[in-house]
């Protein structure tokens, strides 16, 4: 910079240099500019790994959510027919030789035309439940179909003679959609294109969310029950003492998380340690035990173990830089040691309580693993059906929005984080 | 707390045991569950269990054999003649646990070497004064350890699938990198938090040039932090299920893979024998961590407790 304005062999001063580099002013400037640059540069690599390898696969999977060009892809014609109908009555003829139209196209269209036909009777499926032998089915049949086509079409499956079908068709044609959306929150359209609740037996998804946020909840409370008093106690006792009963919180803590869960299959199953020694002091009946794991129980018990760790070691930090002399002087001042406590110890403890609970639940709240191994029926969280939709009903735009939702209420409890610990200053350990 | 103070009453005396009862409770809470399991590999019965000729420490009630199960299940040989050179040999090369094992080893070690490097350099730049955009890019880097694993699997499956990543190695070892980051950026900066930006000073003032102070002065006082962070993202690794079943196929299984396989499908007591052996690595890396600590500390010249 200010060397570059002087010619290379000169004799110029120091002074000079910085003279002709323009005013110190300026030149602290560009200064301060390469500082923020080869900071920039040294943080470069690894933003745009990340970027790379886990921002931009996450953001394409949100955009799943909304993205859904199949079904006006696969069906143009019938989509462009069905433009201008208002689904007050059925559709008129034209949409029904559009339709015929475009399943022939797509048998012509060889393998990747047939591939298409099922992935789009699968997509209206989702919808609405049924519906694809309907699509298959007239596929096969459309060869011999002639006009006029609407007839023929409600005599090869019924279900085209109902408005339900088209009207369907006529929300998925667009490339965007928000169907995902209103479903993960048991929301659907109604043929007149309302938003109306899903009906009875498909409202699924308020209460996975429900039993998600009460599961999470309810394990931070426990981590606050018993971290607490473990956290003050290795707190309050001489350091080497202390050391040594860490050992105990943090063995846990680097242990795999399957080995823990299958610790907690171990001890709490039907014939487990637990229940065994209990039966054996006749402390639950032998033959009629209660069920300790595979349901909600099971997920709560094992996740507090796992969890009650990072309550802890929050706790601890903060609470070993509170002088004991507070609480003396409380007592001293005629505070009861449970006023004392309340009014002295409590609200000094509250950035480490806040920092735990904060952890806590927002680990909790994305828990897989443990739910899938020891929730049963009545214990998985909305994770898991994030994975269902992944890997077994294969509706991906559906668990994108799951997905969505999840990362917008981890985000929004990360910015709480942030104001509570600052993101600066996380600890490890 | 420290010790009961003389004047206690009654109330005083019942609280100050009943609250070391109840946190003693709890300690237990946290250890028994780890500790159960070990005693229970030794099994000789198939069950999950103490039969009561374990409780009366018969010898005839424990036995090796979940963990020769280790070392023999998906042997094509498993019976010929034990611990010759042929039958360690196809141990080595086709027992179902130890191609696990062998997995989980090359991707953790590789993306521990990417997180490190990665993270290392970012921590240095986090660290400088002027850092533009500090909190935001922090954020950002910090983000793959906050973002529920069932997402970033999700994601990270449809990507690299479509960029024909997945069921590869490369696959599996940069979405392992990318979750381990975190954990360096994280250790290192708070051990150059503590860093005295004068022992730079005073080594150019005494002639060294950037690079020498760079490897002579910087270097050993991060290392602690550095290697504590590459231990984090290690166990990130080591341990990780979620993005592993989602981008790994079946020549990639790595340890906890087949173990998910085995908790779910059918448990059997050699997953107790893997499981303790994981406990034992768990024992390895926190005792590592300890002494890493106490080395930071003794270099800082703080008093080692």
């Amino acid at each position: 910079m200010a060397e570059a304005s002087a010619p290379a062999g000169s004799a110029k001063t120091t002074y000079q240099r910085i003279v002709d580099g323009g005013s110190l002013k300026a030149q602290l400037r560009r200064a301060n500019r390469r500082q923020r640059l080869s900071a920039l540069a040294m943080t470069g690599p690894l933003l745009l790994f990340l970027l790379a390898s886990f921002l931009i696969p996450i953001g394409v999977m949100l955009f799943r959510s909304v993205d859904d060009p199949l079904v006006g892809e696969a069906l143009p014609r019938t989509v462009e027919a069905l433009a201008d109908w208002d689904r007050a009555d059925l559709p008129d003829e034209a949409a029904y030789a559009a339709l015929v139209e475009d399943l022939l196209a797509l048998r012509d269209g060889g393998a990747d035309g047939r591939a298409m036909i099922g992935r789009v009777a699968t997509r209206l499926n989702f919808e609405d439940a049924g519906v694809r032998s309907t699509v298959t089915s007239t596929a096969r049949k459309a060869d011999a179909m002639e006009a006029p086509y609407k007839a023929a079409l409600i005599e090869a499956d019924e279900a085209w003679g109902d408005r339900g079908i088209w009207a369907t068709i006529q929300r998925l044609g667009p490339d965007f959609t928000a169907v995902h959306f209103l479903a993960s929150v048991d929301l659907r359209y109604t043929v007149d294109g309302e938003i109306a609740p899903q009906p009875q037996e498909r409202q699924v998804y308020v209460s996975i969310w429900m039993r998600t946020l009460m599961i999470s909840l309810t394990v931070t409370l426990a981590c606050v029950a018993l971290g607490y008093p473990v956290a003050y106690l290795l707190a309050t006792l001489p350091m080497r003492t202390s050391n040594l009963l860490m050992v105990l919180v943090l063995l846990p803590f680097w242990t795999s998380l399957l080995v823990r869960t299958t610790s907690w299959i171990v001890v709490l199953g039907q014939n487990g340690v637990l229940l065994e020694f209990l039966a054996f002091l006749h402390l639950v009946d032998d033959v009629d035990r209660p069920r300790l794991i595979y349901n909600m129980t099971g997920s709560i018990v094992a996740m507090t173990h796992i969890l009650l760790p990072f309550m802890i070691l929050p706790l601890y930090s903060v609470m070993r830089g509170i002088s004991p002399s507070y609480m003396r002087a409380a007592q001293n001042l005629g505070a009861p040691p449970a006023t004392a406590f309340i009014k002295v110890y409590l609200p000094q403890t509250v950035p480490g309580l806040g920092a735990g609970c904060v952890l806590v639940f927002i680990l909790a709240i994305g828990y897989y693993i443990t739910p899938a191994l020891v929730g049963g029926e009545s214990g998985t969280m909305i994770s898991n059906f994030i994975a269902h939709h992944m890997q077994r009903s294969l509706n991906w735009g559906f668990a994108a929005a799951l997905g969505t939702l999840l990362l917008v209420g981890v985000m929004a409890l990360y910015w709480v984080y942030d104001r509570i610990v600052g993101i600066n200053n996380v600890k490890l350990g | 707390m420290a010790a009961l103070p003389p004047y206690a009453g009654p109330a005083g005396i019942a609280w100050h045991y009943g609250f070391r009862v109840f946190c003693g409770f709890v300690l237990l809470f946290l250890i028994l569950p780890i500790l159960v399991i070990i005693p229970l590999s030794f099994n000789a019965e198939p069950y999950f269990t103490y039969s009561k000729a374990m409780i009366t420490l018969q010898p005839e009630a424990y036995s090796w054999r979940w963990y020769m199960d280790i070392m023999k299940n998906g042997m094509a040989a498993p019976n010929a003649n034990m611990w010759s050179w042929t039958w360690l040999s196809d141990s080595w090369n086709n027992a179902q646990w130890i191609h696990a094992t062998k997995n989980s080893f090359i991707i953790a070690i590789f993306s521990t070497l990417i997180a490190t490097a990665l993270g290392t350099l970012a921590a240095l730049g986090l660290t400088r004064a002027h850092m533009p955009f500090r909190k935001l890019i922090m954020a950002l880097l910090i983000s793959p350890m906050i973002v529920p694993l069932i997402i970033s699997a999700a994601g990270m499956f449809f990507f690299y699938s479509s960029i024909g990543l997945s069921q590869t190695f490369p696959g599996i070892i940069l979405a392992h990198a990318a979750l381990g980051t975190p954990f360096v950026v994280i250790t290192v900066t708070a051990t150059l938090a503590g860093f005295d930006s004068n022992l730079i000073r005073a080594s150019a003032s005494l002639g060294a040039s950037p690079p020498r102070t760079f490897f002579k002065v910087i270097v050993p006082l991060i290392s602690p932090g550095v290697i504590s962070g590459g231990l984090f993202a290690f166990v990130t690794s080591f341990d990780e299920v979620v993005v592993v079943l989602f981008l790994t196929g079946f020549e990639q299984r790595t340890v906890t893979r087949q173990m998910w396989a085995g908790v779910r499908e059918q448990i059997s007591p050699t997953i107790l024998a893997v499981a303790t052996l994981l406990v034992l690595v768990s024992i390895l890396l926190l005792t590592t961590l300890e002494l890493l600590r106490r080395r930071n500390e003794r270099m800082r010249g703080m008093s080692a407790q």
